[in-house]
């Protein structure tokens, strides 16, 4: 569908039209105070041709570096054909398609997607998908408000071992609609969120309870026991999940005596490049008897007047163009492209590929810790067991550390310090597949250099 | 044309109540609300001991065409919501005054029952909205 703008005649005529002077003579009605003249902070428009020259000069300063973040966003392997297929026009947009039931293909897709995931989290059903893991875990904990008609608290209890990241996201969007989040803590020795702490709050009305597998630290809770808990305590369990680690791990449907009522995450490792921040995207799956409080579109297979097979959104009436503010969101799209380059991408691999690269990753970072600890003034923080990222903990500050490696062309890790001083020169670092063995020595040469140089703090 | 049973107290937005002989109100969406909405696929009933104030959306009932609040008549403390509905929304269309029910409601004050329109009332706004 081509896009074509007013010309300025068009403007001119149905201006005439309606009898306005000009377009500012549109908004005479709201209140001067109120209007917006000018954006702080947001530089003129730049023309295509400056466009360009900007971001190559952009683009020239990125250099290959080794990298070993993760806390989050997991740097690994897509296959060249996920992006090939991805880039092909009839695929090529970021929405739900308008007229959703003209793109077959695109609705085929993204029940492909559902059905793919609905599996990887052992859970009923899933929407086809969220913005990205934060604002997804936002929109669980909305819906547990809604789908818990037990509960009137909207008290919700957070593990402190949460990525730090996703409890800043929840408080800005969930905390301003009065939820409330408390938070329980974790095992200093293990990692692992302290499941007795939990008893504090027996008997009160909690409405959910998330726990995230692996957590913030790598570190792999307990979650059978975590979400036994929640049950048994009237509260619906949450879980936020490593769509990677689920190929070796238990899925959330078969947490504890009754599985989790939510599960969602950040789908980023599945065929989405790091970039920046994102785009990524979140995904969700729940029980059938939550489905009506889900969030998102959900895409459905039905038969048409012939008798053929079809695919339709389905459910819509949870939705805001039906529902208007009683709606369960206000998300109307999702990460389409994204989805795509994940369907895409677990069609290639195939759960043997994914528990490989799990597998692999795994093996990875405890190569990675093994040859990290061995370092003089390096030490592991936890000792559970864990997926494909670890805490270390320095005898000195982390970011002149970070510094120094980067000079030497590697991304050391993700200093904590600031999200967890308790534990004090706290840095979380991450092997995905994509890791080699001589990698891994390189970085554990370079620390060595890095602290020999300095003495401890 | 849709059914009005005599006996019954209805408001503008379509719900209908039932004094019942144990004091409590009986509460469902009339006739024509179920045959505008066409066929029930879902029904949101509320849970036992919940409050409600008059006015208030205590009950979504969704059809293939679209979804409606069902708003309380009265104040007062929930008794019961349908389950049978969970599993049947159907019953709305084939008998909404009967097995279509989809909340008790003891009221706080029997006043706000008795300031319902009649069924002639009901009638009469029937006919002034499909004028």
């Amino acid at each position: 569908m081509p896009f074509i703008p007013h010309t300025e005649a068009d403007i001119r005529e149905m201006l005439a039209a309606i009898g306005a002077s000009d377009t500012e003579a549109l908004f005479e009605e709201i209140p001067a105070q109120f209007r917006v003249r000018g954006l702080d902070g947001v530089p003129p428009a730049l023309s295509e041709m400056e466009v360009a020259r900007l971001m190559m000069d952009l683009a020239a300063r990125d250099t290959r570096r080794l990298n070993f973040i993760g806390a989050g966003a997991y740097d690994h392997h897509v296959p060249s054909a996920v992006w090939a297929i991805v880039s092909r026009g009839e695929f090529y947009s970021a929405y739900t398609p308008y007229q959703a039931e003209a793109s077959q293909g695109t609705l085929q897709l993204l029940y492909e997607y559902q059905t793919m995931m609905a599996s990887l989290t052992g859970m009923d059903i899933s929407n086809a998908s969220l913005y990205d893991g934060a604002s997804g875990l936002a929109e669980a904990c909305l819906m547990a408000v809604r789908a818990n008609r037990k509960s009137k608290s909207q008290r919700i209890l957070l593990p402190v071992a949460l990525n730090p990241t996703y409890r800043s996201v929840l408080q800005a969007i969930a905390g301003n609609q009065s939820l409330a989040f408390e938070l329980v803590p974790y095992d200093q020795k293990g990692g692992q969120t302290i499941v007795a702490a939990l008893d504090k709050y027996r008997g009160q009305d909690i409405t959910a309870v998330v726990i995230q597998q692996p957590n913030f630290f790598g570190t792999l809770e307990d979650v059978d026991a975590v979400t036994n808990w929640a049950h048994d305590n009237n509260a619906l369990a949450i879980g936020v999940v490593n769509p990677t680690a689920l190929a070796v791990t238990k899925p959330p449907g078969e947490w504890g005596r009754k599985g989790a009522d939510i599960a969602c995450g950040d789908g980023q490792p599945l065929g989405v490049p790091l970039s920046s921040g994102g785009p990524y995207f979140g995904f969700m799956a729940t029980k059938s008897e939550h489905v009506r409080q889900m969030p998102g579109r959900i895409i459905g297979r039905t038969v048409d007047l012939d008798g053929k097979p079809g695919f339709t959104l389905t459910l819509q009436a949870r939705e805001q163009h039906i529902r208007r503010s009683k709606a369960t969101s206000n998300i109307c799209t999702n990460q389409g492209l994204l989805v795509t380059a994940a369907t895409i991408y677990m069609s290639l691999l195939g759960p043997h590929g994914l528990a490989q690269v799990a597998a692999t990753s795994m093996q990875r970072t405890q190569q990675l810790v093994d040859a990290l600890t061995k370092v003089k003034g390096v030490r592991l923080a936890f000792d559970r067991p864990r997926f494909h990222e670890a805490v270390l903990l320095l005898d000195r500050p982390v970011a002149p550390v970070l510094e120094a490696l980067a000079a030497r062309g590697i991304v050391g890790g993700y200093d904590i310090s600031a999200h967890y001083p308790s534990l004090g020169h706290g840095l979380l670092v991450c092997a995905t597949e994509t890791r080699t063995v001589a990698d891994i020595e390189t970085y554990a040469r370079a620390l060595g250099e890095v602290m020999k140089s300095a003495a401890a703090a | 044309m849709s059914q009005v049973p005599a006996e019954l107290r209805y408001l503008k937005s379509h719900e209908w109540a039932r004094l019942e002989n144990d004091g409590t109100i009986t509460i469902g969406i009339s006739d024509h609300a179920q045959q505008s909405l066409g066929d029930l696929v879902f029904v949101e009933a509320p849970e036992a001991g919940r409050r409600v104030r008059a006015g208030e959306s205590c009950a979504v009932v969704e059809s293939v065409k679209a979804a409606s609040d069902v708003y309380s008549p009265v104040s007062g403390e929930v008794v019961a919501g349908n389950a049978d509905l969970g599993g049947q929304p159907e019953l709305i269309n084939s008998d909404p005054y009967g097995a279509g029910w989809i909340m008790r409601i003891r009221p706080d004050d029997k006043t706000q029952f008795a300031a319902m329109m009649d069924a002639k009332a009901y009638e009469a706004a029937l006919a002034a909205e499909t004028h």
